[in-house]
């Protein structure tokens, strides 16, 4: 185990000033590994988004050993004790911090103004700076995939949501199964629940109860654990994995997830500090680019929907598919994008109108 | 012969005043010791491990500068509920007031939003004090008028309050330029609470959180009100006996506790985070009712409570940080403060005696009343 005795000595002493001069510290010891810093917003074992990042932090041990050093905080609030945690790390001489949750955007960009040094990674935001850049998963083409599954597999053609916080990836998401839903089932209709977080299990399972006994047969949400996954899965109803594989919850009920893989990137990021080439960038990557992907499809899938999935999923990676071409009506019944015309990233970024068929 | 017939527990008559002060002490010391076994077990270095947790965060400027950030919040709402519990008047929704409060206060910011004056932050003061006082008068209404509960009603309107600030976050008060994510725009220079120290999060409302805490204690050991608070709590016979308006000391108790809740959520947003987000504190309305009874409701045992409490939090930071300690380390640590203060505490109010081998005489058990 490494210990920093020296660096914390020489923090202790220089007292307030002790944050901003060590960044000057470390450069003295060309040999040390690059320290590669994580916040999480859930706890690693929650099998979902987080447990998805962590992959990444171990894709980067992995790939560069004795090259790196890698420290994660998990379970941080969104809020001032993120930004103390931003600062910890930045402090502990970790030179390329990841914080993974979109309420960690404006602490990253405070805490990188006072350690200009230290290259910082945001994701699922929008804000960027000279040492701060954004990245984010084209979550919404998994959407696309599973609500076209979903679309086959429904007998009553209701489809229960279990949400987060109506921010534009959510409600993107949300949207672009019941688009992809509804080309297979044209009266289907999709019922949300918010849970009003990220990572609650109790409340996640009780919200897929509440959807089931309304009449919903198949179960997907936009929330980190997998308390939907197992209620589903001693309920019967067919469900979806989010960000991470969650099959092992209801071997027989999950029919696949939508996976984010943030290892590649993490990797070429790290690369980039190694290598003194990193630069502010702003990424949405999606199933071309890999980050996005699908987990193996369930055996209880028959064939002919495995392949209607793929198609989509294949299309998506060709360009021939797009989720939100057009035409597409909102809640009103008011057409919102024209016959053949796709929506723009812009768009979608800023989305907060539901298509029809939601109830949230 | 068995033990269980060989020891006694029988309550005190009278409770040492060195014993409560001692024992939250006492329940720190094992604390620790336990602590020192775990990070033992789990395999990390213990000495290393502790010294993360408990020392290094006070080694420097700012990391004394955010356990007064993060102490502040816990030591005005605990002082308030402390008044409170004093009096028998149990307001457990603390974390809803607070957010009202950020809320009144972030409104008033927002609405002067590109203004400058003096003036803005007393007023967003004002508005999160009254925030705050309105939110505990539904329960004090309920409570004094038809004898509802005031442990359950103040809890469930947490719940509501917190969905009342989402409504607002992603609605009308959403940033415009904020590309619909759901915070409020950034508030201007004016509604923020001046940073004490260069550098630092530090800004007036600690000070402010520490005078406050002293007012309580002034409030609660010299004055008339005081008194009858303490007699409420102690002996509400003696206090009806004695004249004093129940009613009128269950508003006062859930006014002091609303309105502090509501001015450390004002402090919130005007201080560390600067905007309206869906989410705007980390619980410390419930925090503040451990720290409320580990500072053994009184003002000035609140103020080590609350900064040993926000120690707890940076400490297990930190040590995820230096040491690599997993964060459910820091949920066994307080797990592990509050059932050594419960159980020192059983000490002080009992006392196991042996029992004499005398033959119970029948008929000893005395009649109820």
């Amino acid at each position: 185990m490494i210990k920093p005795h020296s660096r914390r000595h020489f923090l202790a002493g220089s007292g307030a000033a002790a944050g901003a001069l060590a960044l000057g510290g470390p450069a003295a010891f060309a040999a040390d590994p690059l320290k590669v810093g994580f916040v999480y917003v859930g706890p690693v074992g929650d099998f979902g988004w987080t447990h998805g990042h962590d992959l990444g932090r171990k894709a980067i041990e992995k790939e560069f050993g004795d090259k790196v050093k890698t420290t994660f905080v998990e379970s941080v609030a969104e809020g001032p004790d993120a930004e103390r945690v931003i600062r910890q790390l930045a402090a502990a001489g970790n030179k390329l911090i990841f914080t993974t949750s979109f309420g960690f955007m404006n602490q990253t960009v405070r805490v990188a103004k006072q350690f200009p040094k230290v290259m910082f990674e945001h994701a699922t935001g929008y804000q960027t700076a000279k040492n701060v850049s954004a990245y984010n998963a084209r979550f919404y083409e998994g959407r696309d995939v599973i609500g076209t599954i979903a679309g086959h597999m429904t007998k009553t053609g209701k489809f229960g949501y279990i949400a987060s916080f109506p921010i534009p990836e959510v409600v993107m998401g949300i949207n672009a199964f019941i688009l992809a839903a509804r080309k297979v089932r044209p009266d289907a209709e999709i019922k949300v629940v918010w849970v009003n977080s990220w990572f609650d299990p109790g409340k996640e399972a009780d919200a897929t109860k509440a959807l089931i006994d309304q009449g919903c047969d198949v179960i997907t949400q936009h929330t980190d654990s997998p308390a939907p996954i197992q209620t589903s899965g001693s309920r019967g109803v067919w469900c979806f994995g989010q960000a991470s594989d969650m099959s092992s919850f209801a071997p027989d009920q999950h029919l696949t997830a939508i996976l984010d893989v943030w290892g590649p990137y993490y990797v070429e990021r790290t690369r980039a500090v190694l290598d003194g080439t990193w630069q502010t960038s702003n990424v949405w990557q999606g199933f071309k680019e890999g980050m996005v992907e699908m987990s193996p499809y369930n055996k209880n899938l028959p064939a002919e929907v495995v392949a209607a999935a793929e198609k989509i999923r294949k299309g998506i990676i060709d360009g021939s598919h797009h989720s939100f071409t057009g035409p597409i009506k909102d809640q009103d019944g008011k057409e919102r994008v024209a016959a053949g015309e796709r929506m723009s990233d812009e768009a979608l970024l800023t989305m907060d109108w539901y298509v029809e068929g939601v109830t949230a | 012969m068995s033990l269980s017939t060989s020891f006694k527990i029988e309550p005190r008559r009278e409770i040492p005043r060195s014993l409560l002060y001692a024992t939250p002490l006492l329940a720190v010391v094992l604390t620790v010791v336990a602590g020192f076994f775990i990070f033992l077990f789990m395999g990390y270095d213990p000495f290393l491990s502790l010294y993360h947790f408990f020392v290094s965060p006070l080694l420097t400027f700012y990391g004394l500068s955010e356990l007064m950030v993060k102490a502040a919040p816990l030591i005005m709402i605990g002082v308030g509920l402390a008044i409170g519990f004093r009096a028998n008047v149990w307001n457990i929704g603390a974390e809803g007031q607070l957010t009202l409060g950020a809320i009144t206060g972030g409104v008033v910011a927002l609405a002067f939003w590109n203004q400058e004056g003096i003036w803005i932050l007393p007023l967003m003061c004002i508005a999160g004090i009254l925030g705050g006082m309105a939110y505990a008068a539904i329960p004090a209404f309920l409570k004094t008028h038809l004898n509802v509960n005031e442990i359950l009603t103040s809890l469930m309107l947490t719940y509501v309050a917190t969905l009342f600030l989402s409504t607002l976050v992603y609605g009308p008060l959403k940033d415009p330029m904020g590309f619909n994510f759901p915070q409020s725009r950034m508030f201007g220079d004016s509604a923020l609470l001046p940073i004490l120290l260069e550098g630092t999060r530090m800004h007036l409302g600690t000070v402010l959180a520490l005078l406050i805490a002293v007012a309580g204690w002034v409030l609660m050991t010299f004055t008339i009100v005081g008194f009858q608070i303490r007699v409420l709590g102690q002996a509400p016979a003696a206090a009806r006996f004695a004249g004093f308006s129940r009613t009128k000391l269950i508003w006062l108790c859930l006014m002091i506790s609303g309105g502090l809740a509501g001015l450390a959520g004002t402090f919130e947003v005007s201080g560390p985070i600067g905007q309206l987000i869906p989410v705007i504190t980390p619980g410390y309305g419930f925090t503040a009712i451990i720290v409320a009874f580990l500072g053994r409701l009184h003002p000035l045992g609140i103020i080590l409570s609350g900064l040993l409490m926000a120690l707890s939090y940076i400490g297990g930071e930190n040590a995820q940080v230096e040491v690599g300690l997993p964060q459910a380390v820091t949920g066994v640590f307080q797990g592990l403060l509050l059932f050594f203060l419960l159980a020192s505490d059983f000490l002080v109010r009992y006392r196991i005696r042996r029992r004499a081998a005398v033959p119970q005489a029948v008929g000893a058990a005395q009649p109820a009343e």
